[in-house]
């Protein structure tokens, strides 16, 4: 289908406005249905059985007397998830974390599941499924596990992406490099050079809703999944692969989300219940608990990273190097990629170079976090760019204006950019009050940019005109951030209708085409233009039904403010149609009204921000209070701003607690220490300031209304920025994330000392 | 004729070429050709490509015209949250 998505100019009457949240009332009464709100008559309770040990070969697993006990119906181990993969590695690899096949890679990998009537039957049967373990060395920490001498997760794995190719094993699973010129003679250029070493703890997304699903398996194959999830058609995929399942008889609905942020991009239970339930004949419901969650569900990577930037005296940056190295988890995946190409993507360079190392670790299988590996990258980098502008003694802001990237510039990842907005963001933030407030004592003030890519994907959405003349809109990108209401008012721009008489839901996958997850900052960019698209073929359909009931060619009838009205003096006595009027006709003028919708919705663009923040840190207890913190972010058009900045502030809070407290503490054993919000400590409305937003609105050229993706981009600097301020506070610099209280204080001693 | 980038991982597969130049009109049409000369490409090609038009990145629309003189750049796809 033909969809022109040239950005074009427009006066909105309903985009850009702020009406009520659909979603709220239902949120705060309780009224939502949240994955673990779904229930089905007869359903059993699943449990997991999961590694206590780091690294451990599975050498016998008997389930019998678990079998017997009175009101388990099920038991399954990694027998009753055959291998259907067919050679595909990286579906193998989500199979072997959803259940150990031959070793329990890390503490919390599932080895057995049980269904039982009730969860006391249920955890009884747990504790008599007997394992051998034969217990294996390990290694949780990523330098570490880089070592020739580490203990070894994976026997097969080379390292690829080196010449000549090696021909023993290492837990470096790939090497990844971008960039152009020639970094050592931009170095020697330099009058000034920084180079340092970063490290960043593993985080865990934090999510308030844990992973629940419930899973039910016919005896004719029907299957039904209810689950909360980013991206239920994805799910229904993967379950269907790794299952053997036919994907038209696995229907998928997705519940309300309480939080993703690329933590529920990945299947994790889902596939343990519907095996279960496939065993027992059963409905079956799984929902993980918030140890299961920080154990055995997708955190961030750790790194270790190395940043080198020289610079002459006048500012000009000649030349940057970094080298990074992510955990991954047992299985190989691209996250030190990412941070590669990230790392310097703010900066217009002549000579620059990153290389990107994936460590194999004992710890989860690593997953996306928000612009994930970014944040981390931009930490490093960021950290570096402050340190050289203060050497230099430039503004960093005006160090980083002369350094930033425009339309023209070769990204350090490769291509040319088109129109960008880090300048504009830039320019923002000299240019905004908090940059010349008085800070206190024990304060500071530090500022970071941040990029993103984001992205687009396929697309489908069904928009269906009632008799009433209201509009049902059913979209297949399940809503994280309020794409609900701005998918409404796009809808309703489009129609020129009350935002009121526009419903969106999120259709399930047996009731809509094929749509990709809601990641990559995609949910309104993508839908959104689904949206217009199937609203102008239901403008078609209803200037059609308004040439037939004028009976007049349908060439001469126009859609305007909503209505269909007839062009040109000769019908000067047809008064215009509204939606109502058509609507209400429709059953004797061709039937129902609708308009459809499937594309893949490219073009996204990639996304700047500048972040401020200024901190106060206690010297004798080394405790850090964000005192103020500004973010300013180009949204192409903020079709709703109130979400906009919501998402501009829970990018802000996420990075906060990842800047300052929160950390995954692994013991000698290689279990995780702090498996809870008890001891995993993310921010509280009391530890956070109001966060202020700027929007900036620079038109994305590949959408009709100028839309950008704003999901991600505003947890890059964060790390940065408060780093930053924090160094700038204390007169330490700081590398190592999480600033906690300890780490700080120990800097200042060791500052002291030294 | 746009002459393409590939990220290094591709680079050993296309007889260690960092860039090549194809005659195409389409996305479609020059990963077809990419294949074609260089059959170890289709696997990356099917399952992790994306592709980077003056700038912006297509993952899926592989009818995406390529003008003439474009820069292209054949980029893995990517994750996100």
């Amino acid at each position: 289908m033909s969809f022109d998505a040239t950005y074009r100019d427009k006066a909105f009457k309903s985009v850009g406005t702020r009406p009520l949240r659909p979603d709220g009332v239902d949120k705060v009464t309780g009224r939502a249905r949240y994955g673990a709100d779904f229930n089905m008559p007869g359903q059993l309770v699943a449990r997991v059985l999961r590694s206590p040990h780091a690294h451990a070969r599975i050498k016998r697993i008997d389930t019998s007397r678990a079998e017997a006990v009175r009101g388990v119906k099920a038991v399954i181990t990694a027998a009753d998830l055959p291998d259907l993969t067919d050679g595909d590695a990286s579906l193998l690899a989500i199979l072997d974390n959803c259940m150990a096949r031959t070793k329990a890679l890390y503490d919390g990998h599932a080895v057995a599941a049980v269904a039982a009537i009730d969860e006391k039957s249920a955890k009884q049967a747990l504790k008599l499924i007997e394992v051998e373990y034969e217990i294996l060395p390990h290694v949780v920490d990523v330098d570490a596990a880089a070592r020739p001498d580490a203990p070894i997760l994976n026997e097969a794995i080379r390292t690829s992406g080196v010449e000549p190719a090696p021909d023993t094993p290492s837990n470096v699973a790939n090497r990844s490099e971008f960039g152009h010129g020639d970094v050592d003679a931009g170095f020697a250029q330099a009058d000034v050079i920084v180079e340092r070493s970063y490290r960043t703890e593993q985080t865990h997304q934090g999510y308030i809703e844990p992973h629940a699903c419930v899973a039910n398996c016919n005896p004719d194959g029907t299957t039904d999944l209810w689950v909360c999830t980013q991206g239920h058609f994805v799910y229904r995929q993967t379950c269907a692969d790794l299952l053997g399942l036919e994907v038209s008889k696995l229907r998928v609905t997705s519940s309300e989300i309480g939080g993703g942020f690329g933590g529920k991009t990945h299947v994790w239970a889902e596939p343990v219940a519907l095996a279960l339930s496939r065993k027992a004949g059963r409905p079956v419901k799984l929902v993980m608990s918030r140890e299961e969650v920080f154990r055995a569900s997708g955190p961030t990577s750790a790194t270790s990273i190395d940043v080198k930037i020289g610079a002459k005296a006048d500012g000009t940056i000649t030349a940057a190097e970094a080298t990074l190295r992510y955990s991954n988890g047992p299985y190989a995946d691209m996250w030190a990629e990412l941070g590669a190409m990230t790392s310097f993507a703010c900066y217009d360079l002549e000579n620059v170079k990153t290389v990107g190392f994936e460590v194999l670790v004992n710890r989860p299988k690593v997953a996306a976090y928000r612009a994930p590996s970014a944040p981390m990258a931009a930490f490093a980098v960021e950290s570096a760019v402050d340190e050289l502008a203060h050497k230099i003694g430039m503004d960093a802001v005006e160090f980083r204006i002369r350094n930033a990237a425009k339309e023209g510039t070769r990204s350090s990842y490769g291509p040319v950019y088109g129109p960008i907005g880090i300048g504009p963001t830039l320019e923002a933030a000299k240019a905004h009050p908090h940059m010349s407030a008085p800070l206190g004592e024990n304060q500071g003030r530090g500022m970071a940019c941040g990029f993103w890519f984001n992205f687009g994907g396929q697309t489908c959405t069904d928009l269906n005109i009632n008799a009433d003349g209201t509009v049902t809109l059913a979209v297949g990108t399940v809503d994280v951030g309020g794409s609900r209401a701005s998918l409404s008012l796009i809808a309703a721009e489009e129609l020129g209708i009350d935002y009121q008489n526009v419903k969106a839901v999120v259709a399930d996958t047996a009731t809509l085409g094929y749509n990709d997850m809601t990641d990559g900052s995609r949910g309104t960019f993508s839908s959104s233009m689904a949206t217009i698209s199937a609203a102008r073929n239901a403008i078609e359909v209803m200037r059609r039904r308004a040439a037939l009931t004028w009976d007049i060619p349908v060439e001469d009838v126009h859609w305007e403010d909503g209505h269909a009205k007839a062009a040109g003096s000769k019908y000067d006595n047809l008064s215009p149609l509204s939606v109502k009027e058509i609507a209400a006709e429709s059953g004797n003028s061709g039937g129902p009204i609708a308009g459809h919708s499937e594309m893949v919705a490219d073009g996204a663009g990639v996304s700047f921000a500048t972040h401020l923040c200024d901190v106060e840190v206690d010297p004798e207890t080394g405790s850090t209070r964000i005192v103020r913190y500004t973010v300013i972010q180009d949204a192409g058009k903020a079709v709703h701003p109130a979400y906009v900045e919501g998402q501009y502030q829970g990018g802000a809070a996420q990075g906060i607690g990842w800047a300052l407290n929160e950390e995954y503490i692994y013991g000698e054993d290689g279990r995780l220490q702090n498996p809870g919000f008890l001891d995993y400590r993310i921010p509280v409305c009391s530890d956070l300031p109001m966060i202020d937003t700027q929007i900036l609105e620079i038109p994305n050229p590949n959408h009709p209304y100028g839309v950008r993706g704003v999901g991600e981009t505003s947890i890059v600097p964060p790390l940065a920025a408060i780093a930053n301020a924090v160094s700038n506070a204390v007169g330490v610099r700081m590398t190592h994330i999480p600033m906690s209280p300890p780490r700080i204080l120990a800097a200042l001693n060791a500052d002291k000392d030294g | 004729m746009v002459t393409v980038t590939l990220w290094a991982g591709l680079v050993p597969l296309a007889d260690n070429q960092k860039t090549l130049e194809v005659e195409a009109d389409t996305i479609r049409d020059l990963l077809r050709q990419l294949t074609e000369r260089y059959p170890g490409l289709r696997d990356p090609i099917k399952n992790e490509v994306a592709v980077v038009i003056d700038g912006v990145i297509y993952r899926d629309d592989r009818s995406r015209p390529l003008p003439d003189g474009a820069e292209v750049f054949l980029m893995r796809r990517l994750a996100g949250g």
